[in-house]
């Protein structure tokens, strides 16, 4: 460990390993944090009034605002949906490219490709898709569903958002959930073998409790991201038709940035955090409980 | 028995066969369809296209200003990932070598500040360093740099962190006793040695930042600043529809990726996968 001889270098060094990331972080995180809480207890609609101070008043108006809150059960009807898809998904995924078939690296290098595009991008490839191509394969095929335009429709349009989502990360936890796979021990596989065990015993018995850790990852990882989905949205459906698709990401920029309720707008976004942090929180604490050592 | 498990492989590829046409199909279609004009797009969304007419790439390449915007996200992209490892790995180095009360509560802090989500940062940061700083006016481009180190350093330290646990102090009390100074120790000694770790870190920066959206946009007003995704943003506003020109248009936008990772394709899928572990 460090020790150094006078106080002098110590405070020296100090400052020259951490000191500049200091600054960034309080620039970019801490200090926008702390003003933003600050910032949910004025009236500030836009950036050229004034602030006065309001109390509690702006966290009333986000708990009565209903377009808020719609956009909330939206989110979590969102994150119930491609969490559980994601995670099942990848995980067969990651099975599949595990077991040993020829050509098994390629198919891990394609379905990660999604992953490499950012949403945004996505959002307007498969906006080509649901405006263009399906209508076209529905209308040769005399397929009902697949000839509406889906984007216009407010169940569809939902989703619609789902799936590219799905289509986005499942390579991406299929990475994960690889790692955690080629690390279940051989011996442990051969033993349970031995003992009778069949395919399926051995998937619910053996392999499933040694992939706890991999699943706290990706379900973290999933929820987080399901919280906070922006980009697809914006580009795939811009929270249409007639709102019926704005998120609760999107619902907080558009109150700040487009409606010009900075306060209100803030105060939903702490609530959305404070959501956010309880979420996580609660399951990696319960699924930190179920791992087992090999 | 050996009957049953060459049916669970051919099972095995017809499952990887159709997952593979379901990623790759939209990707299919792009290529197919850039060299195809408005009627044969509507037309045909499937087909090969008839001729290779690289007309409506040019006519991209110029209406969006396409290598301006390149080279922005060039710029952004390799200097916030630069500076974030370098400072995240002198910082988490220093972090561990030195467990004082102040950087056991540095480290614990941005640790806990991964579950912040960027919305409820994203109303106070833009007044702060628009309405009342100037900073988005005067200088975009370095301001949106800095905010992603200062984003960006929390999970590289988080890594870096795990890694320096496990090299040995000896090798660096060797050279502080041959004179190095500590700096020198860390830039000579450690952080070689931390190079496998940097590019994992350096893999998982790149893909965000690269495909970041909404940041940029926030802080980049003018035209001439503007990264890949917001000028694609912009394009498809301009040209809602125009699938012959959106179409050239979304493919050159990701082609320097998709470039990139046909080369660095072991790396990435490493990185990713040891991104998690950590």
């Amino acid at each position: 460990m460090i020790t150094e001889k006078s106080r002098l270098k110590s405070l020296g060094n100090q400052l020259f390993f951490t000191g500049p990331t200091i600054i960034f972080f309080a620039i970019a995180v801490l200090i926008p944090f702390a003003y933003g809480l600050y910032l949910t207890l004025t009236d500030m609609t836009s950036p050229v009034n004034p602030i006065k101070f309001s109390g509690f008043g702006n966290y009333k108006t986000a708990f009565t605002d209903t377009a808020f809150w719609e956009s909330m059960w939206l989110t979590v009807e969102f994150v119930i949906a491609t969490v559980i898809i994601i995670n099942i998904l990848g995980f067969i995924l990651a099975f599949l490219v595990t077991s040993g078939v020829k050509m098994q690296n390629f198919f891990r290098t394609a379905l990660f490709t999604p992953n490499l595009i950012g949403g945004l991008i996505l959002g307007y490839i498969w906006q080509f898709i649901f405006v263009q191509t399906l209508p076209s394969i529905g209308d040769k095929l005399g397929i009902e569903w697949l000839r509406l335009g889906w984007l216009g429709d407010e169940h569809l349009a939902f989703w619609a958002i789902v799936i590219v989502t799905i289509w986005q990360s499942a390579g991406y936890m299929m990475i994960i959930f690889v790692a955690g796979l080629v690390n279940v021990p051989k011996d442990v596989m051969e033993a349970a073998t031995i003992d009778g065990a069949n395919a399926w015993q051995r998937l619910r018995n053996v392999i499933l409790p040694l992939m706890v850790p991999s699943f706290v990852v990706t379900v973290f990882l999933t929820l987080k991201n399901a919280f906070m989905v922006y980009d697809v949205n914006y580009s795939l459906t811009a929270g249409g038709p007639y709102g019926s698709t704005t998120m609760v990401s999107m619902h907080v920029v558009q109150k700040a940035f487009t409606e010009n309720i900075y306060g209100v707008g803030q105060a939903e976004a702490i609530v959305l955090f404070i959501i956010v942090a309880v979420v996580t929180g609660l399951q990696v604490y319960f699924s930190k409980r179920m791992e087992v050592a090999a | 028995m050996e009957a049953r498990k060459r049916a669970a492989s051919v099972l095995t590829y017809i499952l990887l066969v159709v997952s593979f046409a379901v990623f790759v199909f939209p990707f299919f279609l792009m290529v197919v369809n850039s060299f195809k004009n408005n009627g044969e797009i509507l037309e045909s969304p499937f087909s090969l296209p008839t001729s290779l007419n690289f007309g409506h790439f040019a006519e991209v390449v110029d209406k969006m200003n396409f290598f301006v915007s390149f080279r922005n996200t060039v710029v952004i992209t390799f200097l916030s990932v630069l500076f974030i490892g370098i400072l995240a790995a002198m910082t988490a180095y220093y972090m561990v070598r030195r467990p004082t009360k102040f950087n056991n509560g540095l480290f614990a802090l941005m640790v806990a500040s991964m579950i912040i989500p960027f919305q409820s940062i994203m109303i106070p940061l833009i007044y702060i360093y628009g309405a009342k700083l100037h900073w988005i006016d005067a200088a975009p481009i370095p301001l949106l740099i800095i905010l992603y180190i200062g984003f960006g350093s929390a999970l590289s330290i988080f890594m870096y962190h795990g890694f320096v646990k496990s090299i040995p102090y000896e090798l660096e009390e060797a050279s502080l006793l041959d004179g190095c100074t500590r700096a020198q120790t860390f830039f000579k000694i450690v952080l070689p040695m931390l190079a496998p770790t940097s590019v994992t870190i350096a893999i998982l920066n790149v893909l965000w930042i690269w495909n970041d959206y909404l940041l940029p946009s926030l802080v980049l007003t003018k035209d001439q600043d503007f990264t890949m995704p917001i000028k694609m943003k912009v394009f498809n506003g301009t040209y809602m529809n125009n699938w012959e020109l959106l179409i050239p248009a979304l493919l050159l936008t990701i082609l320097p990726i998709l470039v990139a990772y046909l080369f660095g394709q072991r790396y990435i899928i490493r990185g990713v996968s040891q991104g998690a572990i950590k």
